[in-house]
């Protein structure tokens, strides 16, 4: 089985249609549906929480098969994890899209969880330190995006479990939870 | 209506009448009633079409479903054409053409093929014309075609045999479009008309002067038509005779000389002039009974294109516009005819049997596409074309139709345009790496990892 770095990649990513944003609309819709499964799948395995239309995105073409993926057809791919709640563009224009492989709740739910494990429930912690730092190592926060982990923790904030604040500069902030 | 006394006319399946040799339609009337009281025997022929040629009067029904069949008068057997009675109640009912045709004894009219010269007694047959029509016109077309006695020309060349074409009588005669038989004097507004008519007839007598050349051109054309077919008869009995001894450069110009003559085509088309009103009515029939063998050439489906080109080369000069041809073919829902118009999705439009079945052609694509080759690299319009023995345009509208019927899906690559075996419905996407055994997905992976 053809594999896309340490990524098992599904048999019919071989099959050339596959690569043809296909005209017929039941068949676009069950293609758009493939698309989608596969994008999620692959960005949760790389952890990859920005997808940009015209970098090079692996998943994007086939060399075995020497097929890409058209712009039309990355949008409309695209497009549909957006419209499943599963991604949001980040421009107007459309050229850089969020992955959420798991959703701001969820996201949310696994910080709150973490607090709880390592016993910081009355503590301070910088952005920073919850991206990079040694207590999060090995957890799924490890290298989130913070576009992501600021929407988790505003969240939270609005529910009252924690308080953000802000330093001098971006990297500065913070924040003091109260669970 | 065993006692029929008129000899009955063939007419193809879409109701157009088979013509004679060097048989032409001069002229159509529609809704035109056949009556003759001194006969008994004389079948009821009520409002249908009547079609005047250089060698019969044809009446054939308006629809299908009339009880009258079609039925001829030679007009071989006509003795005499009453000119029209102009008189007030003329005015007022439908106008009539009255004519005398000779009978044998037991009540038939003598038909072409007797020999027995006049028949013994003479009725008048009346002609009432119900529809809408130039009665002049027609009048003026009887008395060409009855005087021009095309058909005795024809037997003429027939008994000559193989001898030079005689210059028995150079086709219909080229008189003017109204006859001065049957003028009568007359005053008042009457008498005007009749001068404004009579101007109009110099100043057309005048145009024919002026075209008297073109017209001794075209009588010699139709020797030259004459002339080709029996060389082309000549052809085909000798091709019978000495199959063995020709050698293959001999048999290479007569395939030559007889696609040549067949290009000659239709002898009588239908024309705006003998047609009228009627024209794309007509025009509709005749191409109804003449698409029938370029369909079976090219497995029941045609482009329409194909088929102007086709018909207008068969026409030979009296060509028509696409519009015309367009119109025939959207005149056939209307009519009882074997063909139908088709317009695929993309616009191309296209004449088929109505037998032809989509259904067939689509198993026929299924299994093209399912092959090992085409399972891994696909196929093109032009394989399905080779494959269906069909054009590469019509393969490409087939295709395109099995798409939208989900049958195949497309790839689009610089390699080009290809269709596969569209197998989108048995991938999962809840479990991506699924393949169910013995399914075409695996039939798929089996050809891919093969090769």
């Amino acid at each position: 089985m053809q594999k896309l770095g340490d990524f098992k990649l599904p048999h019919f990513f071989n099959y050339p249609p596959y690569f043809t944003l296909q005209p017929v609309r039941d068949i676009r819709e069950k293609q758009i549906q493939l698309w989608k499964e596969l994008i999620l799948e692959y960005c949760r395995f790389q952890k990859i929480f920005v997808v940009g239309l015209e970098e090079d995105f692996p998943l994007f073409s086939n060399t075995v098969i020497e097929r890409f993926l058209s712009h039309e057809a990355r949008e409309a791919f695209l497009s549909a994890v957006v419209s499943e709640g599963r991604g949001e563009w980040l421009d107007k224009g459309h050229r850089k899209c969020l992955i959420l492989w798991h959703r701001i709740q969820e996201w949310a739910d696994i910080v709150l969880n973490f607090v709880k494990d390592n016993g910081l429930e009355d503590s301070v912690m910088t952005i920073e330190e919850i991206r990079s730092g040694i207590e999060s190592r090995g957890t799924e926060l490890h290298g989130i995006d913070r576009t992501i982990l600021m929407r988790a923790l505003k969240l939270l904030e609005q529910k009252g479990k924690l308080a953000i604040f802000k330093g001098s500069s971006a990297d500065d902030e913070g924040v003091k939870f109260s669970l | 209506m065993a006692a029929n006394c008129l000899p009955p006319a063939q007419v193809t399946e879409s109701g157009r009448p088979v013509l004679l040799p060097d048989e032409i339609e001069s002229y159509l009337l529609s809704s035109v009633d056949l009556e003759c009281e001194e006969l008994p025997n004389f079948p009821i022929l009520k409002s249908g079409l009547l079609s005047l040629t250089t060698h019969r009067l044809l009446w054939l029904p308006e629809s299908i479903a009339a009880a009258a069949s079609p039925s001829a008068i030679p007009l071989a057997a006509i003795t005499h054409i009453f000119s029209p009675k102009k008189s007030l109640r003329a005015m007022w009912s439908s106008p009539r053409v009255r004519f005398q045709v000779s009978v044998s004894s037991d009540g038939r009219v003598i038909g072409l093929g007797s020999s027995s010269g006049a028949g013994s007694r003479s009725v008048v047959v009346t002609l009432v014309v119900r529809g809408k029509g130039d009665i002049d016109a027609f009048l003026a077309k009887f008395w060409e075609s009855w005087r021009g006695r095309a058909w005795e020309s024809q037997s003429a060349v027939s008994s000559s045999g193989s001898g030079p074409v005689s210059n028995s009588q150079p086709g219909p005669s080229s008189s003017g479009l109204y006859s001065s038989e049957g003028t009568v004097r007359m005053v008042g507004v009457s008498g005007i008309l009749r001068k404004e008519q009579e101007m109009w007839e110099s100043t057309d007598k005048s145009l024919q002067d002026a075209f008297q050349d073109l017209n001794a051109l075209m009588s010699k054309a139709k020797e030259m038509v004459m002339l080709a077919e029996k060389m082309r008869q000549k052809l085909l009995s000798g091709s019978n005779s000495q199959t063995g001894a020709s050698n293959d450069e001999e048999m290479g110009s007569k395939q030559e000389m007889q696609d040549w003559m067949l290009s000659i085509g239709i002898i009588s088309p239908v024309t705006k002039e003998s047609a009228g009103a009627l024209y794309h009515q007509q025009l509709a029939r005749q191409l109804a009974d003449f698409v029938k063998i370029p369909l079976e050439k090219s497995g029941g489906m045609i482009n329409l294109i194909d088929i102007y080109c086709l018909f207008n080369r068969a026409r030979g000069t009296e060509l028509i516009s696409p519009e015309d041809l367009l119109q025939a073919c959207s005149l056939w829902e209307k009519f009882d005819v074997p063909v139908m118009l088709r317009k695929f999705d993309s616009g191309v439009r296209v004449i088929q049997n109505k037998s032809h079945s989509d259904e067939e052609v689509f198993a026929r694509i299924k299994t093209l596409v399912t092959k090992p080759d085409a399972l891994r690299i696909g196929i093109s319009a032009s394989d399905a074309a080779m494959t269906l023995g069909i054009a590469p345009a019509m393969a490409k509208e087939h295709l395109l139709t099995a798409e939208s019927r989900g049958i195949l899906c497309r790839d689009v690559s610089p390699d080009g345009f290809r269709f596969y075996i569209n197998l989108f419905y048995e991938f999962d996407p809840n479990d991506v790496y699924l393949v169910k055994d013995y399914g075409v997905y695996a039939t798929w992976i089996k050809a891919v990892s093969a090769s």
